[in-house]
């Protein structure tokens, strides 16, 4: 994907990325689909729902793979199918609680996620020819999104925002302290679906960008991230939706310049911050316990 | 095992005083009649009557399996009361949420819990409102020194600001009491509070909850299944066994004559040298209750 190819001015590359119309497309998808997918992401990793996020994610696979086979555009196909999806686990998980409904949750999950993936593989053999598409389906692709595209992604993008912002506190509320939420009279049970369904939207989004495998490089590590650097909710999440932001464009930039996927850049980057944010903690508490440790042995 | 109350040795000195019953005979917090709670067509429990005054300390007593955190259920409006009255704090279950502080029953938070014990307190405030609140302002600083109150009431200050699942069994327990409190509560419904604490912060947090009962005038009810840590401080107890209940004062609930009649078997109960009681003869139901900790109290 090298046009002129890589100068180490960072600003004549940039300059030189956004005169190709799609590449502009592509930055647009890439910064709305970070934010999107880092905001449900972050409620993902405080509810410990990654399971059900990651079945959602492949459910994106026969949803794209469908839609292509019936002729329609894919985009239908991510979101119908990945809605579905969390409609199905939410149905099938109504009555979280009990350690013994959390096992047949987790079960439940795991058939639709099967099936899921079953059916993806049944379009694909359907529509023949349809292989090269399939790695794209799967590991990303940042080629060919259309300013329409990028406007549905912004529309649903904004739905899903302002659902969470609406719910934002009572969702954090049940998220950590269920039994408490559910006696101060809030729907814990219709905010738990709610939650599955915007999850699904925003992963229908994310998977366009990054392909159905690895929507967890923005769904789960910015949020990581941002939840290891700090504890203040608010704070936590504005940092995992610029985290997101950074390392999307980050990959584009550096798949635009090398023959490599921006599946494979986008998720590096994304470890590489979470990493790095792992080390900064670990550091911070040793430095906060040795003063401790200090202090103490010097008498008063 | 046939001693339900005091597996432990000499811990709690504090002899049984006569409790000051001070019940205004005008309004009562609590009132049940007749009630009765039927879960997946087993009654739980059935012909209960309770009332309880402003300020009063309670407990709820009973062995596992009994019902005893169902009444609280039933008291929040999370479960239905299948016949007879309840009425709290003037209304059916339910409606006056906000003027009660809920403790559930659990162990503890995950150590991994990413959540300052601050920004818990503050969901306890508000956080049952919709849309995102202004992270500065006047309503942000009010609602801060709300929350540093409730910390300082609870003494806190220490761990508030660190993540819950690094503080210990006691500082949590301190913690959610603090944001059962931050609204001001006119009843705080305590589900076993004193549940996996060690002897010493068991008496704290007695001692704790009995000084926020007398000085702010909450009326507490407070599941335990040890009454010995709270005996001293209690106005009122209520025996749930056998799907019925008797309920007084201690020295009239907790005798072998009540408890007898309660559970249709012979119970004694004795006093130990230290003035603890020692309930001899209850029937446990066995192995009913592996689950009667997680999560967070479903159904």
């Amino acid at each position: 994907m090298t046009g002129a190819g890589f100068s180490w001015n960072l600003l004549t590359d940039i300059r030189e990325m956004w005169s190709f119309p799609f590449m502009v497309n592509a930055f647009r998808a890439g910064a709305i689909v970070a934010v999107v997918a880092g905001v449900m992401g972050w409620f993902m990793v405080l509810r410990r729902q990654s399971f059900a996020g990651h079945t959602l994610a492949l459910a994106a696979f026969p949803g794209a793979a469908g839609a292509t086979l019936i002729g329609i555009s894919a985009a239908y196909g991510y979101f119908g199918c990945c809605m579905a999806a969390a409609v199905v686990i939410a149905l099938a998980t109504r009555h979280r609680g009990s350690a013994g409904s959390r096992a047949t949750e987790s079960a439940l999950t795991g058939v639709v996620q099967a099936v899921t993936l079953a059916c993806g593989l049944l379009f694909v053999a359907l529509y023949r020819g349809f292989l090269n598409g399939t790695t794209a389906l799967l590991f990303g692709s940042f080629l060919g999104i259309t300013a329409g595209q990028v406007v549905l992604l912004a529309g649903a993008g904004l739905v899903v925002l302002a659902a969470a912002a609406v719910a934002g506190r009572p969702l954090l509320f049940a998220s950590v302290d269920p039994g408490v939420a559910r006696a101060q009279g809030i729907p814990v049970g219709a905010l738990s679906a709610g939650f599955l369904v915007l999850l699904g939207a925003a992963v229908a989004e994310t998977a366009q960008i990054t392909g159905a495998l690895l929507v967890f490089a923005l769904l789960v590590m910015p949020a990581a991230t941002a939840q290891r650097l700090t504890l203040r909710p608010l704070a936590s999440l504005v940092l995992t939706a610029v985290i997101g932001w950074l390392v999307t464009w980050a990959g584009l930039f550096a798949a635009f310049y090398s023959p490599y996927p921006i599946g494979f850049y986008v998720t590096s980057f994304a470890f590489a911050a979470y990493l790095a944010a792992q080390l900064a903690a670990a550091a911070r508490g040793r430095a906060r316990r040795s003063p401790a440790l200090a202090g103490a042995g010097v008498p008063a | 095992m046939n001693t339900a109350h005091s597996a432990h040795p000499a811990a709690t000195v504090v002899p049984p005083q006569a409790p000051a019953v001070e019940s205004a005979a005008g309004t009562a917090v609590l009132e049940l009649r007749n009630a009765a709670v039927r879960l997946g067509g087993a009654t739980i429990w059935s012909g209960v009557d309770l009332r309880v005054g402003p300020g009063e300390f309670v407990a709820v007593l009973g062995p596992n399996g009994a019902g005893k955190s169902t009444l609280l259920k039933a008291l929040l409006g999370v479960l239905p009361v299948a016949s007879g009255q309840v009425s709290v704090l003037g209304q059916p279950p339910g409606r006056a949420s906000r003027r009660i502080g809920y403790l559930p029953q659990r162990r503890s938070f995950d150590t991994s819990a990413r959540i300052r014990g601050s920004d818990l307190i503050r969901l306890g405030l508000d956080g049952d409102r919709w849309g995102v609140p202004l992270p500065f302002g006047r309503r942000s600083r009010a609602a801060a020194r709300r929350v540093a109150e409730a910390i300082d009431l609870v003494g806190a200050a220490g761990y508030a600001g660190r993540p819950v699942g690094e503080c210990s069994g006691g500082e949590q327990q301190r913690l959610l009491l603090a944001q059962a409190l931050i609204r001001q509560p006119e009843l705080l419904l305590l589900d076993e509070p004193l549940d996996s604490l060690d002897l010493p912060s068991q008496a704290a947090a007695a001692a704790l909850i009995s000084r926020i009962c007398r000085d702010q005038g909450v009326t507490v009810v407070m599941v335990a299944h040890d009454v010995n840590p709270i005996l001293s401080h209690l106005d009122r107890v209520v025996y749930l066994a056998a799907g019925a209940a008797a309920a007084g004062t201690p020295a009239e609930v907790i005798t072998g004559e009540t408890l007898t009649r309660l559970f249709g078997t012979p119970v004694e109960v004795l006093t130990a040298s230290d003035g603890r009681l020692v309930v001899v003869g209850q029937p446990e139901p066995p192995a009913l209750h592996t689950d009667r900790h997680a999560g967070g109290g479903a159904p």
